[in-house]
Order: structure tokens, then sequence, then C-alpha cells
């Protein structure tokens, strides 16, 4: 039987990326080597008009597929941000591709991919479609983290990645059959239900539990963000840019509907379990990062830090919880892409300039590199106007509304710890002496671009949130 | 108030205005970036005396009120306002800024473009504080600034300048952190009054009718997170390590807006923001910082004299100065609060002058050590002079600035404590011996160092820049009415509102004998006698 025409409205984001990124696949072939570029142009018109075709979506919202998918306000939300993403990252990977000659087009065919199953993430009210979504986001993605395949690192970090997230995947499965054993059924609002009906039984725990650790791998919470580190040093710059963001974001979507939703009945059985992960997350990002002196690897621990503070404002159970998380993973994915997407521009070839001591004297030889890059820094660090401050402000201002204030204080603490660390890579952009003679390859339209829309969003998100926050607000309203 | 209604908007924004021009000019052109920043920031600071025409002296409130909703999902509002507290505060700013450029005239060689925008921006960044009555929008001010400072003190500076940058800006994080969840904090309990919003007066107001009502264990908290941003800024004793770092490596012009104006941000913020909210944790508190204080007074005094470097010695002096400011904020007395305001705009505009004295014998000598100095008043006799008149304004001389505000303070503290009074009178004391000291070693006796021997005097530049802060000396010595007038309603409101007592061992104490309170009473109806008449 065919579904009704509705829900393929419904998947048009998804259907249009996975169509270009079939339409890529398809030409790469007969394009010649030296104009593989063209097919990333070709992936960045399909983020468009993904773009566009939200739209559409948003037109026909409600339950597709009998119940196993949802377009609302929070699902659109958390596309604009993956889809976005991937934009911005395609035309960030361009100079990068041609630098380390790998310029191939099914790079950026696996990004499509990689941004329909986070879509699908993003939508899923039913167990199975989310494992769908979680597999096809993340296979793309580990093939994606070792498309520098002549490179030992980044086999390196493919094989981890791999491994472990097949691990976690396990775990998640494990953790849909119990589920579906406690309550007969897959879907969120049955399971909810049935909570509300029979109470969360050991069973059902133990599936939330085993749900936890296959998300928690992807939104790097502690305990279950030892590969992260390693995996973001080892792939490629833009390819870890997107890590950082979208799957994070995806992910983290998901987990809201798992947790609210399908187990928002059973919030008392959960709380203690992510309090503890948002304290351990924020402490050991934070005080790894400390040490580090490899600017991407640094960054990698912030990112870790960061899933701390978003899991903050998860704890509050709230709407407003709901809300925070949403503007944070926005505000974070603009900061945190445009940041990577530097370092992948100041690293030049084989990625040799990653260390801090390498961005000495930046702030004198390309000031606007460095202004970009400081700006995003002092974001990530919480410095009021930018999106990262505002970000935080809102989480904290959910779980403190919730009365969780102990929590709130250790994420603020920890924030003035990371100030540290970034402010070390200021100190060396600014405060030093340039050590080596550095020529970096020309900053071509492309990436201009990004780091353009990277730096207004910040700023945006950082002094006229308000639009954004509404917006937010209104997708934790529709989140069920 | 009709005309006036931009009129903070404006003063607070024009100085960003006037940086993103200078980002406009050729790097290269130093003389324009300099004479440009020099014109705006006179602009700023003529626009700023604006205040005074408009400024109502019986309004006890805030007055040139701004108010726009900024971002209505989280109930925060652009509210703008001063009062008789902030009105010199703001002033204070916009007269040590220009002087600050002129002082960087030709001591600044690097990135010279940066420099004067960093300056500015902090200028936005300083009135902004004054100026917000939202505590988001406090907080934002209140972030934002130390970027410009880091960036000056890290750049262009001297010596381990980007270790003290560091320590600058983490000390004041960590501080301000927490105030941050406090806001937070107040910001819910407003919200589960009914009333959600971050916007000062109406959380003092509603903190006064009841309807939020705070049990005193987590009143004391709150106090304590602002507390802790405020002290560390100020410094208050056990918290000041940072500050000699911070001062003898920044650059001239920052140590005079440092000492000038951001230390000020915490002994205005335990105005603005500890005593009015928190009425009764501040007064539980008040001993302790008090005792803290004048162990601050005394201490700071006592290093400032061993001091073998001259830029080290006048920031020990701020630490010490402005222990007089935290006592008379927690004597809670209209005398003492009054030589409190007062004294900060006379440290001000003091020790911006001690510092630009040290800045100008840098610029010659490239150093601060006692040992290189010695003698420069021979080579020097007119720079010279207006050292020692800044080491006499800085000390109290009676007739100089100094002098009232530290008198009034004594005097308010004297009624409820003679005992702190006393001790506190000690580092009066302990100051004319350090600075006339640091004078001795600088400009008397004998040559000893060859190089200092021919070191050209003051230059045009530099004796309009001191004798500006001179004449305002003299001026605030001698016409102190003119400005404490002004002061006059806020103190009282402010006072009135904290519950005009007289502190926790007052209390104490009132209980078992009746005559100290009668005592007391006298007191104040001479003091509100002398405040009655014009």
């Amino acid at each position: 039987m065919f579904p009704p025409l509705q829900d393929l409205y419904r998947i048009a984001p998804e259907l249009v990326l996975c169509a270009f990124g079939m339409l890529v696949m398809l030409i790469d072939p007969f394009v010649p080597a030296g104009r593989k570029r063209s097919m990333g142009w070709l992936a960045f018109v399909g983020t468009l008009v993904a773009l566009a075709s939200l739209r559409w979506a948003a037109l026909n919202q409600g339950a597709a597929y009998s119940g196993l998918f949802r377009v609302d306000m929070f699902s659109l939300f958390v596309h604009a941000i993956v889809i976005g993403v991937a934009a911005l990252a395609i035309l960030g990977s361009f100079d990068y591709l041609d630098r380390e000659d790998i310029q191939r087009g099914e790079y950026y065919a696996l990004i499509l991919f990689a941004t329909a199953g986070m879509g699908i993430l993003a939508g899923a009210t039913e167990l199975l479609t989310a494992f769908v979504g979680l597999e096809m986001s993340s296979i793309s993605t580990y093939i994606l983290v070792g498309f520098r395949r002549t490179v030992l690192k980044s086999n390196e970090s493919s094989l981890k990645y791999f491994l472990l997230g097949s691990f976690a995947t396990a775990f998640f499965l494990y953790g849909i059959a119990l589920t579906y054993g406690a309550t007969r059924s897959t879907r969120f609002d049955v399971i909810n239900q049935a909570i509300a009906a029979h109470g969360a039984g050991p069973l059902l725990i133990l599936g939330l539990g085993l749900i936890f650790v296959g998300l928690g791998f992807k939104v790097v919470a502690a305990p279950f963000q030892i590969y992260t580190p390693d995996v973001y040093e080892g792939a490629p710059t833009p390819v870890t840019a997107i890590l950082a963001c979208g799957p994070k974001a995806a992910a983290f979507a998901v987990m809201l509907r798992i947790f609210y939703s399908a187990f928002g009945n059973a919030s008392h059985v959960w709380f203690w379990a992510i309090w503890v992960s948002a304290v351990l997350t924020m402490c050991i990002g934070n005080f790894a990062a400390l040490v580090q002196t490899n600017v991407k690897r640094l960054l990698a621990y912030s990112s870790i830090a960061h899933a701390g503070y978003i899991l903050v404002a998860f704890v509050s159970a709230s709407e407003i919880g709901v809300a925070a998380v949403l503007f944070y993973l926005a505000a974070y994915a603009a900061m945190t892409l445009g940041a990577f997407l530097i370092v992948a521009h100041v690293g030049g070839t084989n990625e040799e300039r990653l260390n801090i001591e390498d961005y000495a004297g930046l702030g004198a030889k390309h000031p606007w590199i460095a202004a970009c890059f400081a700006l995003f820094l002092f974001s990530l660090l919480g410095l009021p106007a930018t999106g990262g401050f505002l970000g935080k402000l809102y989480a904290f201002q959910a779980a403190l509304d919730q009365r969780i204030v102990w929590l709130v204080v250790i994420a603020a603490v920890n924030s003035v710890i990371g100030a540290y660390y970034y402010l070390r890579v200021v100190v060396a952009m600014y405060f030093h002496e340039p050590n080596k003679e550095w020529a970096p390859t020309p900053m071509h339209a492309p990436m201009f671009i990004v780091l353009l829309v990277t730096a207004a969003a910040t700023i945006y998100f950082g002094v006229l949130p308000n639009r954004i926050m509404e917006l937010a607000l209104a997708s934790a309203r529709s989140l069920r | 108030m009709g005309e006036h209604n931009y009129l903070l908007t404006v003063l607070t924004f024009f100085p960003l205005m006037g940086a993103f021009t200078l980002l406009l000019l050729s790097g290269d052109d130093h003389v324009w970036i300099r004479r440009f920043t020099l014109f705006a920031s006179v602009i700023e600071f003529i626009m700023s005396l604006f205040l005074l025409r408009g400024f109502n002296l019986a309004d006890s409130g805030y007055q040139f009120e701004e108010f726009y909703a900024w971002i209505p999902s989280l109930h925060i509002h652009y509210h703008m306002g001063i009062d008789g507290i902030s009105l010199f505060l703001i002033i204070l700013t916009t007269f040590l800024t220009p002087l600050a450029a002129l002082c960087s005239w030709n001591s600044i060689h690097e990135h010279v473009k940066e420099f004067f925008a960093m300056l500015l921006v902090l200028e936005m960044g300083m009135v902004g504080v004054f100026c917000a009555l939202d505590l988001f929008l406090f907080f934002v001010f209140w972030e934002v600034m130390l970027i410009p400072m880091y960036f000056l003190i890290g750049i262009w500076g001297h010596g381990r300048k980007v270790y003290a940058a560091l320590k600058f800006i983490l000390y004041t994080m960590l501080g301000s952190i927490l105030m941050l969840v406090g806001i937070l904090w107040l910001y819910h309990l407003s919200g589960a009054a009914g009333n959600p919003t971050f916007d000062l007066p109406a959380i003092v107001g509603m903190l006064r009718s009841g309807q939020i009502s705070l049990p005193w264990h987590s009143e004391l908290l709150l106090f304590l997170a602002f507390i802790l941003a405020f002290a560390i800024k100020v410094p208050v004793f056990p918290l000041h390590t940072w500050l000699p770092d911070a001062h003898t490596e920044a650059p001239t012009a920052g140590s005079v807006i440092l000492a000038g104006v951001l230390l000020k941000m915490g002994t205005y913020g335990m105005l603005r923001f500890c005593l009015p909210l928190f009425p009764e944790a501040s007064h539980r508190a008040a001993p302790v910082i008090a005792v803290l204080a004048i162990i601050g007074i005394i201490y700071a005094a006592l290093v400032a004299m061993i001091q073998h470097d001259l830029k080290r010695l006048v920031a020990y002096t701020s630490v010490s100065h402005l222990g007089f400011v935290v006592l008379g904020i927690f004597v809670f007395n209209p005398t003492a609060m009054e030589g409190a305001i007062y004294q900060m705009l006379n440290h001000g505009v003091s020790t911006g002058m001690l510092f630009l004295v040290c800045g100008m014998i840098y610029d010659r000598r490239h150093t601060y050590e006692f040992s290189e100095l010695g003698g420069l008043a021979k080579p020097m006799p007119v720079l010279c002079g207006f050292f020692l008149f800044a080491c006499l304004s800085s000390l109290a001389l009676p007739m100089l600035n100094g002098f009232i505000g530290e008198f009034m303070v004594l005097i308010g503290t004297f009624e409820h404590h003679p005992a702190w009074a006393a001790w506190a009178a000690t580092g009066a004391v302990l100051s004319a011996v350090y600075l006339l000291w640091a004078y001795q070693k600088v400009a008397m006796e004998k040559v000893t160092v060859t190089k200092n021997e021919n070191l050209p005097d003051a230059s045009p530049r530099e004796r309009l820049i001191l004798i500006t802060a001179s004449v305002v000396i003299v001026f605030m010595g001698v016409a102190s009415p003119l400005f404490t007038h002004r002061m006059d309603a806020t103190t009282n409101a402010l006072l009135q509102q904290v519950g005009d007592r007289t502190g926790y061992a007052a209390r104490r104490v009132a209980p078992q004998t009746a005559r100290p309170m009668q005592h007391e009473l006298a007191l104040r109806s001479v003091t509100l006698e002398r405040r009655a008449q014009p």
C-alpha cells in the first residue's frame, strides 16, 4: 500500500537530501578529476533546496507513516540546524579538500546522506525509526571520518569511531528490545501510556539505561565521551566540524523526544542519571581541555564540556528546558562550526599547524581571521553579547527554574575553568610574536561566506536572540 | 524628561561608534587616530556634562530613564537610568578617558589604531555599567568591559603582561559568574512571585513589598554571590592579589582607567545591588566586611611601604584607599556613605593623576624601580611638582579632594564604631608615610643615575594633562557641596531602604543599655539638621 501523499511532503527534506546525494553519486563518475568541486556545489544546492522544502513540510505538520515520524515545530527547528550545518560545512570543505587532494564527489554525497539520517532522527516518534536515522547518519560519518585514507591518523579514528559506534548502537538496540518487551510497543506515545498505566518496571528502566548509553555516545555525554578527542583529531577538520554540530544536535533531539515524551512519566528515574552525567561531562571536558596543546583536541574537549552544559538544561525536564536545549544547539552550531573551519583553514596542508603555538601572532598577520576566531572562542567561553552566553544563560535559567541550584553552580564554575583554555588560544593569537613563517592559502569566497554567516549568527544570537528563543519555545511546546 | 530621553544611550554608545569610525582610518595614520580619539572622548565628556544640567536634586529615584523591551521571551529590558550615585561616576569616566588618550599619545607605538579603539570600547562598557538598571544589561556591560581591558594589559603592557592579563580576567570572571547565578536566581524568584523580570527597581520593589520573601539563609547566599564579584573588583583585602600585577604591567592609560574607574565598579555594585537587594544580609555581613576593609587599609599601606617599584606602590595605595570606601558603605550612615561615594571620585582623580605621573616617568626611563630613579626634581622640577601635588591629594591633605572623602567616612564611622574609625585612621597616617617616602625616593636627594641628569621636563601636552587633573583636585577639595548635594537625596533614600540602622554590633548592644541608643539618636538628629540646611 502506498503511503498517502501528505506523508511524502512531510519527509520532503529527507527525500530532497537523498535525491541530491544519489544524483551526486550518479554524476560523479562522469566529472573529470579536476572539476569535482562542481559536485560540492551540487550538494550545496541540495541543502538549499532541502532548507526550502522545510517550508513545505511546515505546511503539512502532523504525524506521518502511522505515527513513526512527526513533523512539528520541534523537528523543523532541528532540521534547520542540521541542514544549515551541512550547507556551511560543504562550503567550508572546498579549499580543504583541494589542499588535501581528496576532492571527491562521494564526500559531498555522504554529507547529504548523513544529514538525511539526522533529519530522520529529529522527527522520529518511534524507536526503530530513530534507529534507522541513527544508523544512516552514523555509517555515513564513519566513512567521512576516514576520508583522508592515506593518513594513518584518519584511518585510526575512523576505525575507533566505527567500533565504538557499533557498540553504542548495539546498546541502543538492546534498549529498544527491552523497552518493547516491557511495553509491547516502540512508539513513543504508547510507551508513555504504558508507563502512565503501569509505572516503570525494572525492565523498562534497564531499557532506558541502554538507550541512554547509545545516545550518550552520540551526544558525547560522559562516561561515553572517551572516543571524542581521538576521533575529532583524526577526522578531516571540516568533518570534525560536522560531527561536533550535526549528529550532536540530532541525537539531542531524539533524546529529548525519548526522555521527555516516551519516558516523560519516568523523569524521576532518569533525573539523577542525567544530573551525574552532566557534572562528569562538564568536568571531564573542561579539565582535560586545560592541558591540551593541540587546538583541534582542545576544541574536541570543549565540545564535550558544551554537551555538559546542554545536559544542564536537559535535566530540568520542563518546556523551558527543551527550548534552552534547542537554543543552545543552534548557538553552539554557529560558533563551533566557525571555530573548526578556521582550524581547518589555519591548519594548512596535511593539517600541520594545529598547535596553539602555531597561532602565535595571527592577530597581527591575519586580523580578520583572528578576530573571527576570537569571537567564536569568546562565544564558547560564554561572554555576553555572543550566542554562547545567551545559550548558557537560558540553560542555567531553565535549571534554576526547577530549583536545580547546585548543578548550575557547578556549571558556572566550570565555565570559568573553560575561560582559561579558550583564552590561551587568544593569548597566542594576540600576545605572542609569530614564531614561524606562514602563508595560508588565500581565503576564497565560499570560506569567506561561511565565516561571515557563522560570525553574524553568533552575534545575532547574542544580541537579538528573541526571535530564535520564541521559535525554540514554540518548538518546545510542540514536542510530544 | 523630554529632551534628555536618549542621553544615556547616546553617552553609552557614542564611544563605540567612535571606535568603529576609528577602524575605518588607515592604520598608519597615527596622528589622526590619536586626534580623533581625543576629539571623540572630549565630545563624550562635554555631553556627559549635560547630565548635570538636567539632574533633579530633589529626586531620589532614577533620572534620565529609558525603558524598552529587549528580549521579551526572557523578560529582559533595556533599562537605563542614573541617580546621585552614578551621576558623577559617569562624569569621572568620561573625564579620565581623554586624559588616558592624551597620556598614551607618544607611548604607544604598535597597533595604535587597535589601542585607541579598545580604549573607546572600554569607555562604552564603563558608562554602560553605571547606567544599566536591568540586571542582565548590567551583567552584559560588566563582562564585555573585561575584554578591552584584557587586551590593553596583554598587548600593550610590559613585563609579565600575559600573566597579569590572564590573572585579571580569570579572577574577575570567577567572581562574576556566581553573580550571574545569583541574578538568575532572583529572576526565578520574581517569576515565582508572578512577575518574572530582570529589572532592578522592580525586583527591589517586590522584595520590599514582600511579594518575594527570602528566607535569611538564601538571602545570605545571594548576597555572597553578589558581594564576591564586587569584592574581587574593588578589591577587598584577601581578594586583592590580582591588582598589583594588573596595575604594574598595564600601560599607563590602562592603569589610569583601571584605578580610576574599574575599581569603583565594585563599590558601585555594592551600593547599587547588595544594599537595596539584600538589606538584612548586608547588615549581618557588615562587621565582617568592615573589618576586612580595615585590614585592607592597614595591610596594603604596610605592603606599599616596602615596595621598590613606584607603580606597584601606587597600586597598593588603591587597595588601601578603596578600603575607606568599603568601610564607608558598610557602616550605614549618611555621612559615611556620602564620604564613600565622594572618595570614589577623589580616588579616581588622585590615583589617576599618580598613575599619569608614573607613566610620564616611565616614558623617559622605562623603569619604575626606585633604585633607578632619585633626584628627579632637579632635571624635572615641573613634573615632580605635580607629582608631589598628586601625592598630597592622595594622602588627604586638607583643602584637597582626598581629605573631604576620608574625613566624612571617618566621622560617619566614628558615630557608631569609634574603634573602627580609630583603626582606619591609622591608614590615613600611613598613607602620608609611604607616599612622601615614594616622593622622596623619586624626586629628592641627589641624582644617582647618570642617565637621569638630562631628562626633559614635562612637555606642553603633559602639562595640559597634569594641570587639568590638578584643577579638578583643587576644585573638588574646596567645592565639595556642589558634589555631595547631588548625592543627598539618593543616599538618604538608599539608607532608608536598607533600614537606616546602626549595624549588627550596635543592635546587639542597644537593648542592654539605653544610653548609646539615645546618643545615636541625638547624633542622627544633628546630622539631619545639618542636612536640612541648604
